[in-house]
């Protein structure tokens, strides 16, 4: 089942990047290196994403994840206090925290994993080619009435709420 | 020539493993596509300084080789061998990533840019988005360098281009999507073939327009200028590196105009696309440098005429003309569009490289544009007139204070 070419090297690396991405968003005490981190750890899913044949969403993950969101969070880090060296310690229940995100990560395993790679068997057979769609069917899939449609207008409407929202609340009381 | 067009075949016949002539293919053709752009830089910045000082009525350089075409290769020399400072408060390992990265994330555009029928580094199915999401990465090093550099005017400078490359990324993604459009693909090399009939800068002028004024903005030149605003930041996000790293900003940012000239040239002006480009491959590289020019040259002019814009004229430019600009004209197009295909006008599959076939879906295209730039145009001028008559009046009205306190004081 697990043979080392250069599918399951260039897994690994990514794997690595994104793992170790995320270790170092935790661990870092320089809020700053985290956001850093945040974004080597983004690429490496994107990469991730390339392995899975789904370019598109690769290069959306790179350009809205890495392109808008981080640079977003960083502005926001970058206009708190005492960025560089957090002492304090902000979530006194971190253990029970990660308690849950671990038994989270268990049930995602067992639930979602393990139907489609443990008892029915590897679908390594399969070309990937034959699984995944293109650009095109994705584009068709969110505007076509029998499939996607109404989730993406209701995306949308949400964004745009979200959008005036933010609007009302950023703005000034204007006495005029 | 045949080893030009299709080497790992050519490699192959000759008795090599088909594996490795492949690797070699590849390896020659990444080799090429980095190092070309890096290269050509050294000229460009010599194009640069000529033509600035042409327009500035100057000579320019003309004392290193003849008409002093070697004066780059001077600088660079003097660039390297500067001593290599690293401020004391300084975040080492982000220092030294930032200059890096801005000159990557140019040249990683260069790997979905067809230069021939048979030569693009590779054909994604997803090329334009690939541009958009690798382009992204620039404000990262941007970022990373004004933070990391500890120093308030480089942090300043940073966050000005910040701001100015993520809006103006708004109206460029929204004027390519007009040519996908009409591609009906995001790649590359599909873009380029869907225009063997018609160029798309015909059909959509004001998209092209659109994404060389956004372009222009991306690569912080022209009157979009102000992320190195002398006179207000030093030098801007750049400010306390030296020697070859400056160099490095400084050939990232040379490399992305002469990029998106090249974009333009592409998903405008037809890239490759020419006359006997099908039984010489070779030649579109030389019409592809040619259109590009075109562009580059453009963009030095603007860059060289226009005063530099304030950051709220900046902002307000891009928020309020711009993006509802290139938001109408996306809209207009694609209605337009489908028009033109309801009624059957548009060039069937079969003469889509024809040019005859293709004049019915660009006239009504074209005439669209101009409706729509004329309207624009009306719009702007109504506005600015009533801006003048506001300003004027505040302004009477300032001088009729500013007398009336005159006289009192000589009164008192």
């Amino acid at each position: 089942m697990f043979e080392l070419n250069a599918q399951s090297l260039t897994f690994a690396v990514f794997s690595i990047l994104t793992l170790g991405g995320g270790a170092g968003v935790v661990y870092s005490r320089n809020l700053i290196h985290s956001a850093l981190y945040l974004i080597v750890s983004l690429f490496g899913v994107s990469g991730l994403f390339i392995l899975l044949s789904a370019p598109f969403l690769a290069a959306v993950q790179v350009l809205v994840y890495i392109g808008a969101i981080a640079i977003l969070i960083i502005f926001a880090v970058m206009l708190t206090q005492s960025m560089t060296q957090m002492r304090a310690i902000l979530n006194r229940q971190a253990w029970l925290s990660a308690l849950v995100m671990g038994l989270m990560f268990v049930l995602l395993v067992v639930a979602v994993i393990w139907p489609v790679f443990g008892t029915g068997g590897s679908r390594a057979d399969i070309p990937v080619s034959d699984m995944v769609a293109t650009t095109r069917d994705l584009g068709v899939a969110l505007v076509d009435g029998n499939q996607y449609v109404l989730p993406f207008e209701v995306a949308s409407l949400l964004l745009t709420a979200a959008m005036i929202g933010a609007i009302v609340i950023a703005r000034d009381e204007d006495p005029k | 020539m045949d080893c030009i067009n299709n080497l790992s075949g050519c490699l192959t016949s000759g008795g090599l493993n088909p594996a490795l002539s492949q690797f070699i293919s590849i390896l020659l053709g990444v080799v090429m596509v980095t190092l070309f752009p890096l290269i050509i830089v050294i000229f460009l910045i010599w194009v640069e300084r000529k033509i600035a000082a042409r327009i500035q009525d100057r000579l320019g350089p003309n004392r290193v080789g003849p008409f002093g075409l070697l004066q780059s290769v001077a600088d660079a020399v003097k660039l390297i061998t500067k001593e290599d400072i690293t401020p004391i408060g300084a975040d080492r390992v982000v220092y030294n990533i930032a200059p890096i990265l801005s000159v990557v994330s140019v040249l990683l555009i260069w790997a979905v840019i067809p230069f021939t029928p048979l030569h693009i580094g590779v054909d994604l199915e997803i090329g334009v988005l690939y541009f958009l999401a690798v382009a992204s990465l620039a404000t990262l090093g941007i970022m990373m360098a004004g933070w990391s550099s500890n120093n308030k005017y480089a942090l300043l400078g940073a966050f000005r281009s910040v701001a100015q490359l993520v809006s103006y990324e708004v109206p460029l993604v929204m004027s390519l999507l007009v040519p996908i459009m009409l591609a009906g693909t995001m790649g590359m090399q599909d873009i380029v073939n869907a225009q063997r009939g018609m160029w798309f800068i015909v059909s959509a002028p004001i998209s092209a327009f659109l994404f060389f004024i956004a372009s222009q903005a991306e690569t912080g030149r022209g009157p979009f200028d102000l992320l190195e605003a002398e006179s207000e930041l030093v030098a801007g996000f750049n400010i306390e590196y030296s020697g070859m790293k400056f160099g490095l900003f400084f050939a990232g940012e040379f490399v992305h105009v002469l990029t998106n000239a090249l974009l333009l040239a592409t998903l405008f002006a037809g890239g490759w696309v020419g006359p006997f480009v099908d039984q010489v491959p070779l030649l579109g590289i030389v019409y592809l440098s040619v259109k590009s020019a075109v562009f580059y040259l453009a963009s030095l002019l603007l860059r060289n005429t226009v005063p530099r814009v304030r950051i709220d004229q900046l902002m307000n430019f891009n928020w309020k003309f711009l993006v509802p600009v290139s938001i109408a004209n996306l809209v207009v197009m694609a209605f337009l569009l489908k028009l033109v295909q309801t009624f059957g006008l548009s060039p069937a599959p079969d003469r889509a490289n024809d040019f005859i076939a293709n004049i019915p879906q660009a006239v009504i295209l074209l005439a669209g544009n101009i409706a729509l730039g004329f309207v624009i145009l009306t719009y702007v001028r109504n506005h600015g007139r009533r801006e003048r008559l506001a300003m004027e009046t505040s302004q009477s009205a300032g001088q009729e204070r500013e007398r009336i306190r005159h006289m009192g004081a000589v009164g008192d």
